[in-house]
């Protein structure tokens, strides 16, 4: 039972967070203060609601790198026109029409991936381009400083506030409960819904799933609106925990959350990969991006120790994968 | 869009390289793509002359396009060898940028205050070939973990690209590296016999990409690697050792475009062209290069690089007095793309055409 569990990639990630954290709390105890880990929970927040989207998309054998675009569309226009009705109300407003406007551009997505069935990755660099360049273009490119009342009140609500012992106080933000509700909503769209089951068959094997009896275009379509949902809604969050909208901001950090899927497990071709290991990944990746100073590592080199990190994390997957391979098709030939 | 002759037994063997690939066996082979690829460019001239008469007929005009489209061209070339083996390289932009850095530094040491003295060709030489010499050992680790490791090519790009600019983060501490001697500026900004010097390295490259593509059997390889790994390994191909070469070159390619660069604006950083990636990817798409390997010729890739440069500079033109009309020019690409990609589809619908890939398309 133990060998099983060492050969759950979910585990491994887990297993490697654990030990990074320690290294990091051994030569920095400062790591493992509540305020770090607060801050840790913070920067995870955005990029966690972004993965949940992103972990359906490659677990049906896609990528998608619009989600970006997505968001800051969905924040930037929610902005505009809250500011222009002069909207007091609470941010949960402002979380749904930013969730419809991403619904409505995922399904442009989806529409172009399942009705002409071209490749994922395409479309939506494609799409990507559309929808920024129409937003800076036609909507503005100006940087808003005052957010609407509802989302600055956001900004400010924590679940737990606890003042240290020099009077500096640490709040763990209440996004991080966006954050849990993505997560929960997906476990179970991915693990009890027909749905779900689809998402994984169409991961393993188009044809397969077309065979089985899987509506694609229905999941297809389905996948990549609700995506557009949930970053949407990711997109708000940052602007509220930002305290601003700026429409240059989000995207580029696509590749961030992409390696934090896949190092979570999710395997790119599709078929496999958990929530519970799409958020160990979110979570790895930001304490790498956060604590490699408290590692000493000066910033300059930051990027260059996550690339290598990336490399070693797709790396070893992919040679215990040959090695498998390998193994079968011994035992198959004649 | 393309179409390669069968064996003429069709007994599914490979085709020996002797026979002709395309007809027109010793000339430019026109197809299809290509011919419509010509009339789109000319027909794009045509209309923006009609449209700024003034400003876009005039040889200064041209001459500002071949400098802008060379660089990016130089680097569509790379990326186009990248997606012929059914791959993508993700990390072209960022081999530029540290193969630029790696060699202005070396300038810079060899050569503090810019001496004017013998050795300085020697030097700007030395500079050079290290520039070059680092791109080919990106593309060799990119080749290595693709065809050894085994990591799908964006996961593998994606992590060399966060690697590459890491390291060029690292070396320069996040600065630009500028300040290079005269002579070296000159191929950047200078003419020869009239013709912008960028644009005559773009085309050399060119030309040579078609004599490996389409004259040398490891041009065949790719080919036939891309449109099916398996009977290509079945047929003798050493797929891995095609994948190496291949990214080699695309580095290769990459380092001469970040050199270019860097003697067209006396400076590197590690940030620079942000936006290429994408650039790339849809010009080559837009040249006829699949998705997902096995298609894609040379010169219409060329002919995708002048249109859209020609759309560039249009845009720029029509919409200068809106501000950022490259942010309509981004979503004027983002359209194009998906309209390219759809106007395939109806294509290829209209000729059956079969894939026995085993693998599916790179998503």
């Amino acid at each position: 039972m133990f060998k099983n569990l060492l050969n759950k990639t979910e585990f491994l990630v887990g297993l490697t967070l654990v030990v990074m954290s320690l290294i990091i709390g051994i030569i920095n105890p400062a790591f493992f203060s509540i305020a770090n880990l607060f801050d840790i929970l913070r920067s995870a927040t955005v990029i966690g609601i972004f993965a949940m989207g992103v972990l359906i998309v490659i677990i049906s054998g896609g990528v998608d790198v619009s989600f970006t675009a997505i968001g800051i569309f969905g924040l930037y226009v929610t902005v505009k026109l809250l500011k222009a009705w002069q909207f007091e109300g609470s941010v949960v407003v402002a979380l749904a029409i930013a969730g419809a406007i991403g619904l409505v551009l995922g399904l442009i997505n989806g529409f172009f991936i399942s009705r002409f069935k071209l490749p994922t990755l395409i479309v939506t660099l494609g799409t990507s381009a559309l929808f920024q360049g129409f937003m800076l273009f036609f909507i503005g490119s100006d940087y808003i400083r005052d957010i609407p009342a509802g989302m600055a009140k956001f900004s400010m609500a924590n679940l737990v506030t606890i003042t240290q012992v020099d009077g500096s106080k640490s709040n763990l933000h209440a996004g991080v409960l966006i954050l849990v509700a993505a997560a929960i909503i997906v476990f179970i769209m991915l693990k009890y819904t027909m749905l779900g089951r689809g998402i994984y068959a169409l991961g393993g094997s188009r044809e397969s799933a077309e065979r089985a009896g899987f509506n694609i275009r229905k999941i297809e379509f389905t996948i990549y609106g609700f995506v557009g949902l949930l970053s949407g809604i990711a997109g708000v969050t940052f602007g509220s925990l930002m305290r601003q909208a700026n429409p240059f901001s989000i995207v580029g950090t696509e590749l961030d959350v992409i390696a934090a899927v896949v190092l979570g497990g999710a395997s790119i071709t599709g078929g496999r990969g958990s929530v519970v290991g799409a958020l160990l990944g979110v979570l790895l990746i930001t304490v790498m991006n956060n604590s490699l100073i408290l590692l000493g590592i000066p910033s300059d080199w930051q990027k260059a120790v996550v690339g290598i990190i990336l490399i070693i994390g797709t790396g070893l997957p992919a040679i215990q994968n040959r090695q498998a391979e390998r193994r079968m098709n011994a035992t198959l030939a004649e | 869009m393309i179409e390669k002759e069968t064996n003429p037994q069709n007994d599914g063997t490979a085709i020996s390289h002797k026979e002709p690939l395309f007809w027109g066996f010793g000339q430019i082979k026109f197809d299809r793509n290509f011919l419509l690829l010509l009339a789109i460019t000319i027909i794009i001239f045509v209309v923006m002359s009609f449209l700024k008469p003034k400003v876009y007929p005039t040889s200064q005009n041209i001459n500002s396009m071949a400098f802008q489209l060379s660089e990016v061209g130089i680097l569509t070339i790379g990326m186009m060898f990248a997606m012929l083996i059914g791959g993508i390289d993700l990390s072209v932009n960022a081999t530029a940028n540290l193969a630029a850095i790696v060699s202005g530094l070396t300038m810079i040491k060899l050569m503090p205050g810019g001496l004017t003295e013998g050795p300085m060709g020697l030097y700007i030489l030395l500079a050079l070939i290290i520039g070059i010499s680092i791109g080919a050992l990106c593309g060799l680790i990119n080749g290595i973990l693709i065809a050894y490791v085994g990591i799908p090519a964006i996961l593998a790009t994606l992590g060399t690209m966060t690697l590459f600019t890491g390291l060029a983060v690292g070396i320069t501490k996040g600065s630009a590296v500028y300040g290079f001697p005269e002579p070296f500026l000159y191929p950047g900004n200078g003419f020869f016999l009239g013709i912008p010097i960028p644009f005559i390295i773009f085309i050399l490259l060119a030309t040579i990409a078609f004599i490996i593509l389409e004259r040398t059997s490891l041009g065949f390889r790719i080919y036939m690697l891309g449109t099916n790994p398996k009977a290509s390994k079945f047929s003798g191909v050493n797929n891995r050792s095609v994948i190496i070469k291949t990214h080699i070159i695309t580095g290769i390619m990459s380092a001469v475009a970040g050199l270019v660069i860097l003697s067209r604006t006396n400076s590197a950083n590690a940030d620079y062209g942000r936006s290429y990636v994408l650039v790339t990817i849809l010009t080559a798409v837009l040249g006829g290069v699949a998705v997902s390997g096995g298609f894609g010729r040379i010169w219409s890739v060329v002919l995708a690089i002048f249109s859209l440069q020609q759309l560039s500079t249009g845009f720029n033109m029509l919409l200068f007095q809106f501000k950022g009309s490259n942010f309509f020019r981004d979503f004027a690409w983002g359209i194009l793309l998906l309209l390219v990609m759809v106007i395939n589809y109806y294509q290829s619908k209209g000729k059956q055409k079969f894939s026995f890939r085993k693998k599916p398309p790179l998503t």
